[in-house]
């Protein structure tokens, strides 16, 4: 298991705990965080799992592809930045152990 | 070809029509309320169907909620640009009369992205918030004027005057003529046979008589202070300010048929799918902090766009059949929202699902609906109002419905309110 960090917009932070092999999005849905929505099942296909992953860690996840399907729908998403991913597009490895990751206030 | 035909279709005639001869586009289907047969046995038998003839041509069915992902999120072969034809199952130029209005859900990107990031601010999140109050308001003023224990037209005294002062506030509309919103979200999508227009002339001509409307309300926006509202945001933003009239014309109505005709219609299936299922409105009366859930469930239930239409950009596979670049390819997903491969008891409401959300009214992708939370946002307060001063909505006579393969619309809902 891989230990990460969500802290929510009020400041909340909630420790959760989650298999290799899954995603951020697996770990937020499975773990009842609240302010990760998934609408579509995990496919890149709604932007409504948006998080802003916290700057030391940035470089380790990956930043958003330029012209991929991710950055297409985050274009349209409310707060986006240089920091924004979508949770279903990171697959947790263990050299993410410790990830903290940033929920917005509302997804859309 | 005629438009469609009238007999009655018994679901012993649709188990034995032979598949190929299935054609899923007539408007009657829809408005008879047997499409769900049709579609429960392409889902079956063939769930990728070409349809060789039909009154808009021929065309491929999308019916399971996979295959309609697929395509949804594949903007790079599965196009909505207008000029192929556009984003519904009738062709958007084919029409004798029509407009040839431009709206970005009809674009492909880049120039689709630059528009809807344009006034996609006007429905954020943070926007609705500052906008909850006022629906809000106004919600409980149209509830409290409502007559209990007498019949009424659920559709015209609620559905429709909701849903018209939400938009009359989201563009900042002259709040007394804000019917004028409503007729013109029934027009844009109305084909003569709807009844709604005499024909496709005197469409246009209300068509540029809203445009006109508009034009005064924009010219008195652009000369002010940048507000939230549409009309405004669009007046200056520079993604939209220097749009040509069609173009300009073509966005509002898109705003207004996507904030109007969906979530009216939304309303008023609630009311109804509750009363087909009294067991989950004994449920919702138990424990109203169901309406979380409720809310994307009846947005499921209704699918208030049946469908959204692609032109295929290239040669495809999908579900073993071989689409041809050209080929007009419809997205079903009213169908899609009753597979039970993907969605448990598809056929059935139930109010407190785990995964309400997990639908296809929306779309999927870049072109996914603008205004999803605002629709919910408007549904849950509607029903915690409702909640709160009416022991039950009782529908007291048949519904009718929409002559339409695209708005899954009620057109009038009889009811009684019983008082709490």
């Amino acid at each position: 298991m891989v230990k990460l960090t969500f802290v929510s917009s009020d400041g909340t932070h909630r420790d959760v705990e989650i298999a290799e092999g899954e995603t951020a999005r697996e770990a937020a849905i499975f773990n009842d965080v609240p302010g990760i929505d998934g609408d579509c099942g995990g496919v890149c296909a709604c932007a409504t799992c948006h998080v802003h992953v916290d700057q030391a860690w940035i470089e380790k996840v990956g930043r958003l592809e330029e012209g991929g399907g991710e950055a297409e729908l985050l274009q349209f998403a409310e707060g986006a930045n240089e920091y924004s991913r979508l949770a279903c597009q990171i697959p947790i490895e263990i050299e993410l152990e410790g990830l903290i990751l940033h929920v917005p206030e509302q997804q859309y | 070809m005629s438009i469609d035909t009238t007999e009655l279709d018994t679901a012993e005639k649709i188990a034995t029509i032979p598949i190929e001869q299935i054609d899923v586009a007539r408007p009657s289907l829809f408005q008879k309320d047997t499409i769900g047969l049709f579609f429960d046995r392409l889902r079956r038998e063939e769930p990728v169907h070409y349809c060789r003839e039909s009154y808009v041509g021929p065309y491929w069915s999308i019916t399971k909620f996979d295959d309609i992902m697929a395509v949804d999120t594949n903007h790079k072969v599965f196009s909505s640009e207008a000029k192929l034809g556009g984003i519904a199952i009738q062709d958007m130029h084919s029409v004798e009369g029509g407009l040839e209005l431009e709206m970005f859900i009809a674009m492909d990107p880049p120039k689709h992205d630059q528009q809807r990031k344009a006034v996609t601010s006007a429905v954020a999140p943070s926007n609705l918030q500052l906008l909850e109050p006022t629906i809000r308001e106004r919600a409980c003023q149209i509830l409290d004027e409502l007559p209990v224990g007498e019949d009424f037209d659920w559709v015209d005294k609620v559905s429709i005057e909701l849903t018209t002062m939400t938009l009359a506030t989201l563009f900042d509309f002259p709040w007394e003529e804000r019917r004028k919103l409503t007729r013109w979200s029934d027009i844009t999508t109305a084909a003569p046979e709807t009844g709604i227009v005499e024909s496709y002339d005197a469409r246009r001509e209300e068509l540029i008589e809203c445009a006109m409307y508009f034009k005064g309300l924009w010219e008195q926006r652009i000369n002010e202070e940048p507000k939230n509202d549409l009309i405004s945001i669009m007046a200056h933003s520079p993604a939209t300010r220097d749009m040509p009239f069609l173009e300009f014309l073509g966005n509002l109505l898109l705003l207004i048929v996507g904030g109007n005709d969906t979530t009216r219609n939304s309303i008023s299936g609630g009311v109804l799918a509750l009363n087909q299922n009294p067991d989950e409105y004994r449920k919702l009366n138990g424990d109203p902090s169901l309406i979380t859930s409720m809310v994307p469930e009846i947005i499921r239930w209704q699918t208030p766009l049946t469908h959204m239409r692609r032109t295929a950009l290239e040669d495809w596979e999908i579900g073993g059949k071989q689409i041809m670049k050209g080929d007009k390819v419809v997205m079903w997903y009213l169908s899609g929202n009753r597979d039970e491969t993907v969605i448990d008891r598809a056929d059935e409401f139930i109010i407190n699902r785990t995964n309400p959300r997990h639908h296809l009214s929306f779309g999927y992708g870049i072109h996914r609906c603008m205004g999803n939370r605002l629709a919910e946002l408007q549904l849950r307060i509607v029903w915690e109002e409702i909640h709160k001063r009416f022991a039950k909505v009782e529908v007291t006579g048949e519904p009718e419905r929409l002559f339409s393969n695209l708005v899954r619309g009620i057109t009038k809902l009889p009811v009684r309110l019983h008082a709490r």
